[in-house]
């Protein structure tokens, strides 16, 4: 007997929104690969993976936090300015430890900031990440960095080595990898895992029960605000530069993207690392095959927001809003 | 009296500590946060920036609040309804291009240009409205994917036509004056935003539409079980949104003439701030038009006067960034704390000074002593009443009381042991009075004066008074009419206990002290109601004298009954008939001998009427300690007492026991009977007086025989 007749005999096939979008992805694979020449390529299909491991690692780190019921909308500002600030640091000559010391305590800052403003001034947490992320890339671009767009020196040979490869798989990809086990085994195992399901299913409930609310929604942020300043040392060492415009894109909507489409509800305490991986296949196939389209940017966005459009509907008509228990405020 | 005590008068009498806590219960308290902040932006700023408060830069700023704050109360008429809508920028953007695009590349007419941009923006609202609305997705990111798809349609419109737009201009006059024209020295789009606003609040605050708006924001699921149509509700905000932001948007296009790529970017959070900033809260229901401009004109300065300070690049998202989180936190702490602090404030005792309490002892010669007349009282409708606060009788001798249910029930003579429901009000009737048609006048608890017919029919006589000038509170609404009487020429005076407290927690104001009451009239010739003496400490028990001319009422806190001239020469004139009750008194009737009967809903104990004389002490039990452990009168045993109009009292009946009436709170005496009342009892008790006249009813001593 095997493991899908296992699984049937469970109650069979069922239509979530991972497997829609996994076989979506894959329709989307095939379809490429028959279609597109030079898409079901090797050099192709690994930088499509590298390509898209950041927007991966981002994706773990938020949807962590929305496990937990909560959103992180300034993830790419705390990415682009700690890193900025990093780099600006080695400019000047610090050491690259030092300056990703200090890089890291920045991040780890804004991630408790937030914490504090979401767990214990109670401010939704979608105005009070939002309202972050212009601060911080207001701060940064006033107190951190002078430029835009800074290089990263050809003496930081350690930062650069972090985007190699290794036995010909690019290191960002192993990177995403290692992540992506960790925060599974984290997510599952750990008990501060658990009260992050716990948290996001039933707040109330969850503070009834005893655990400490407050403390694990400032951790959620941290959790969130270091794995950005992860992935943005790795984009600095891939691009051997960092542009802090990237704060004011509509990338961080991206890692929404991902998190919504492989299946982590909004409202929080469901789903996990795998519908991470999934939401991030699809949009890298995705965006890999417009860039072998040849597509512009601007209409890029418009597919990628229609796609994120018909994700919602179809998580709402899945899982539709009752009038009698939508909570109040949940915009 | 000590030296304390009289600066303790005086302290309580020149200070009016009440105002704090109806200041606190009132709405627009809440924009005084704002306008504070706006005072400190203009005061700050006119110090920093020399020539900051110019004729100009005001000009300047009117302008673009007639753009932007288009777009904001569109924001807020959304938010009110409990959503969110961040395509705004992307709108604004797209209807600057389109603008540009129809008058100056297509050269169409004015008339034609203006609808065709607004319909643009209403139309990517109703794809808000249809998707946050009908298939009820999540607000924030249905908007923020329109606000991305919509965006890559103005950068890919702007990539293909933007050199054709740009290279022509338009030579119409009234486009010009859309852009820089002035009405009365004022700009044209800021008058014009004016009479949107005006009309806005009106329909927010007058209209059916506007109701239903605040009621979906307050609580959708109350709304939804309503029988509002919520979902439609919803649609519609986000069109107004999306044509408001368009609107702006089309301002913009007459003012500035130029399409590039960087407008309306960010303008989504800058709207946001405003609205948060102003007082709308997130998530709805609170909030209004006022309050969006407010914001709006806040953030403007704010940022206008930053690129006036040269500041360097960054310190503007900074600012409205900390500003947007600051306006957030106070509003949700605000919203959170709001009540907590009202209920600390708004018991508000004063200083009141009770004569010496007569003594009660029994084999005392005193006129109170007790004694246990009321043993073994006969009991009508026993178990089957609850809270008949006042009876009364027809001229054909039926009982009619109230209770707590919401109905006025019937006992039907002659041995009142059948009952019915007369009618049912759906307020719990207190005072009740006949006039000289057998019509049923009746106070009712939180509703108002009503009169009922023999015929049963319902007729709603007055739930409003006039507004005393310098009242904080709203005291037109009639919120605890207690007892009536009818004058001889019809007009119905009524009492109203207090103007501070609802029926759920009168007992409260027994322990400010304060003549928190007043004693409204209503005359049926003109429907109008007049309040004729405030300023009394709980008036309660009405009862006219008989001349036509006066009227006793008793004022229950202060233990007093006075008398009241309504008409003739002494018109106005008040004079204590009896100013030292042992108890405090409530409903008071005309007895066969030509005196009053006073019913004592309870008795005066040392230590409360020592605590009167302490305003500080009830004030720190009242912030201090929980509700029900508060020191209150005593209502739990009572008497009734009979009383001349020169104030001598002659007799007082008590229960002794306390099994059948322990606390009387009406009594009325009808054919040699007294029957007795309690607002709390579960009966109306009939005691047989020994030498009252057997055929005497007070409905015929005062409107004579039929």
């Amino acid at each position: 007997m095997s493991a899908s007749q296992t699984e049937q005999r469970r109650g069979g096939f069922k239509l979530t929104q991972e497997n829609i979008v996994f076989f979506i992805a894959l329709l989307l694979f095939i379809g490429f690969s028959v279609l597109l020449p030079g898409f079901f390529d090797t050099s192709n299909l690994l930088s499509l993976v590298q390509n898209v491991a950041i927007l991966g690692i981002l994706g773990i780190g938020m949807g962590i936090v929305v496990i937990g019921r909560g959103i992180d909308l300034a993830m790419v500002a705390t990415m682009a300015l700690s890193t900025a600030w990093t780099v600006a640091l080695i400019n000047r000559g610090f050491g690259t430890g030092e300056a990703i010391g200090l890089g890291l305590a920045f991040a780890a800052a804004v991630g408790i900031i937030m914490g504090v403003l979401v767990a214990y001034v109670e401010i939704p947490a979608i105005f009070a990440t939002l309202a972050m992320s212009t601060v911080i890339y207001g701060f940064g671009r006033l107190a951190l960095v002078d430029l835009d767009v800074i290089y990263l020196p050809d003496n930081a040979i350690w930062l650069r080595s972090i985007s190699n490869s290794f036995l010909g798989v690019p290191l960002p990809v192993i990177w995403f990898s290692v992540l992506a086990i960790l925060a599974y085994l984290f997510l599952r195992f750990t008990k501060w895992g658990r009260y992050f399901y716990a948290i996001g299913d039933n707040r109330a409930a969850a503070r009834i029960t005893g655990i400490p609310v407050r403390p694990m929604t400032v951790i959620q942020y941290l959790i969130s605000s270091i794995i950005a300043f992860g992935a943005g040392l790795i984009t600095a060492s891939l691009l051997a530069s960092v542009n802090i415009r990237v704060a004011q894109s509509t990338m961080v909507y991206d890692v929404i993207l991902v998190v919504v489409l492989g299946g982590i509800g909004l409202s929080g305490g469901k789903g996990g690392v795998r519908n991470i991986l999934v939401g991030t296949i699809l949009i890298g196939i995705l965006l890999n095959g417009m860039t072998i389209l040849d597509m512009p940017f601007t209409m890029q966005n418009i597919v990628k927001g229609t796609v994120l459009l018909i994700a919602i509907i179809v998580d709402s008509l899945a899982n539709p809003r009752d009038e009698q228990t939508a909570q109040q405020g949940d915009i | 009296m000590s030296v304390s005590e009289s600066f303790a008068k005086w302290r309580y009498r020149l200070v009016p500590d009440h105002l704090l806590g109806e200041v606190l219960s009132k709405n627009w308290i809440d924009n005084t946060i704002p306008f504070l902040f706006l005072i400190i932006v203009v005061v700050l700023f006119q110090s920093l920036i020399p020539g900051f408060l110019s004729i100009a830069g005001f000009a300047d700023l009117a302008r673009q609040l007639g753009e932007v704050a288009f777009v904001a109360i569109g924001l807020a008429i959304v938010m009110l309804a409990g959503g969110i809508d961040l395509s705004v920028g992307s709108v604004f953007a797209l209807a600057n291009f389109a603008a540009l695009a129809f008058i100056n590349y297509l050269g169409w007419p004015l008339y034609l240009a203006i609808p065709a941009v607004a319909a643009i923006g209403a139309f990517v609202g109703l794809i808000n409205g249809l998707l946050v609305g009908y298939l009820r997705l999540r607000a924030f990111l249905t908007t923020l994917a329109t606000l991305i798809i919509v965006r890559a349609v103005v950068d890919l419109l702007i990539l293909a036509y933007a050199r054709k737009v740009a290279m022509t201009m338009s030579d119409s006059d009234a486009w010009l004056f859309l852009g820089e024209g002035d009405l009365f020295g004022v700009p044209f789009n800021f008058v014009l935003l004016v009479a949107v606003a005006i009309i806005a609040h009106l329909v927010l605050s007058r209209s059916r539409y506007g109701w239903h708006i605040l009621a979906v924001g307050g609580s959708r699921r109350s709304a939804y079980n309503a029988g509002i149509a919520v979902r439609r509700t919803i649609c519609i905000t986000y069109v107004i949104s999306g044509m408001f932001a368009a609107i702006g948007g089309l301002f913009y296009a007459a003012r500035l003439g130029s399409v590039g790529p960087d407008t309306g970017i960010g303008l989504e959070v800058t709207v946001l701030t405003a609205a948060v900033l102003g007082g709308v809260s997130l998530g709805g229901g609170r909030g209004s038009i006022f309050k969006a401009l407010l914001g709006t004109a806040i953030v403007l300065l704010v940022t206008n006067s930053l690129i006036r300070l040269n500041m360097p690049s960054g310190a503007t998202p900074l600012v409205l960034g900390l500003l947007l989180l600051l306006a957030v936190a106070v509003d949700i702490r605000w919203l959170k704390n709001r009540h907590k602090l009202l209920s600390r404030v708004y018991v508000s005792p004063t200083y009141f000074e009770l004569p010496q309490r007569p003594a009660t002892e029994a084999g005392s010669a005193s006129p109170y002593a007790v004694n246990d007349a009321f043993h073994g009282v006969e009991a009508i409708g026993l178990g089957e009443l609850d809270g008949p606060e006042d009876m009364i009788f027809d001229s054909k001798d039926n009982l009619y009381t109230g209770g707590r249910q919401g109905d006025i029930v019937r006992f039907l003579a002659p041995d009142y042991r059948t009952s019915e429901v007369f009618v049912h009000l759906g307020g719990f009737p207190l005072g009740l009075a006949f006039d000289a048609k057998d019509n049923l006048h009746a106070c009712v608890a939180g509703m108002g004066v009503y009169m009922v017919t023999p015929e049963r029919e319902i007729v709603r006589l007055s739930d409003e008074t006039n507004r005393s000038l310098f009242s904080i509170i709203d005291d037109s609404r009639i919120r605890m009419a207690d007892d009536l009487d009818i004058a001889p020429d019809g007009r119905v005076f009524f009492s109203e206990a207090t103007v501070r407290y609802g029926v759920s927690d009168w007992a409260v104001d027994a322990l400010e002290g304060r003549g928190n009451g007043r004693i409204i009239a209503y005359d049926p010739r003109t429907k109008s109601t007049r309040t004729v003496l405030s300023g009394r400490i709980f008036p309660n028990g009405i009862c006219m004298v008989g001349d036509g001319e006066s009227l006793l009422f008793a004022e229950t806190w202060a233990c007093r009954i006075s008398r009241f001239w309504f008409a003739g020469p002494k018109k106005g004139k008040v004079e204590t008939v009896v100013a030292d009750l042992p108890g405090y008194p409530d409903n008071l009737n005309r007895a066969s001998d030509g005196r009053f009967w006073v019913a004592l809903a309870g008795m005066r104990s040392p230590v409360f009427d020592m605590s009167l004389t302490v305003p500080s002490f009830r004030r720190r039990m009242a912030q201090r300690v929980a509700m029900d452990e508060w020191l209150y009168p005593n209502l739990n045993t009572g008497c009734v007492v009979k009383v001349s109009l020169d104030g001598t009292v002659t007799e007082s009946l008590w229960d002794l026991g306390g099994a059948s009436h322990p606390q009387i709170t009406s009594v009325r005496e009808h054919k040699g009977y007294l029957y007795l009342g309690g607002i709390n009892n579960n009966r109306i008790g009939r005691h047989k007086l020994a030498d009252a006249d057997p055929s005497w009813t007070s409905q015929h001593a005062y409107w004579g025989q039929p």
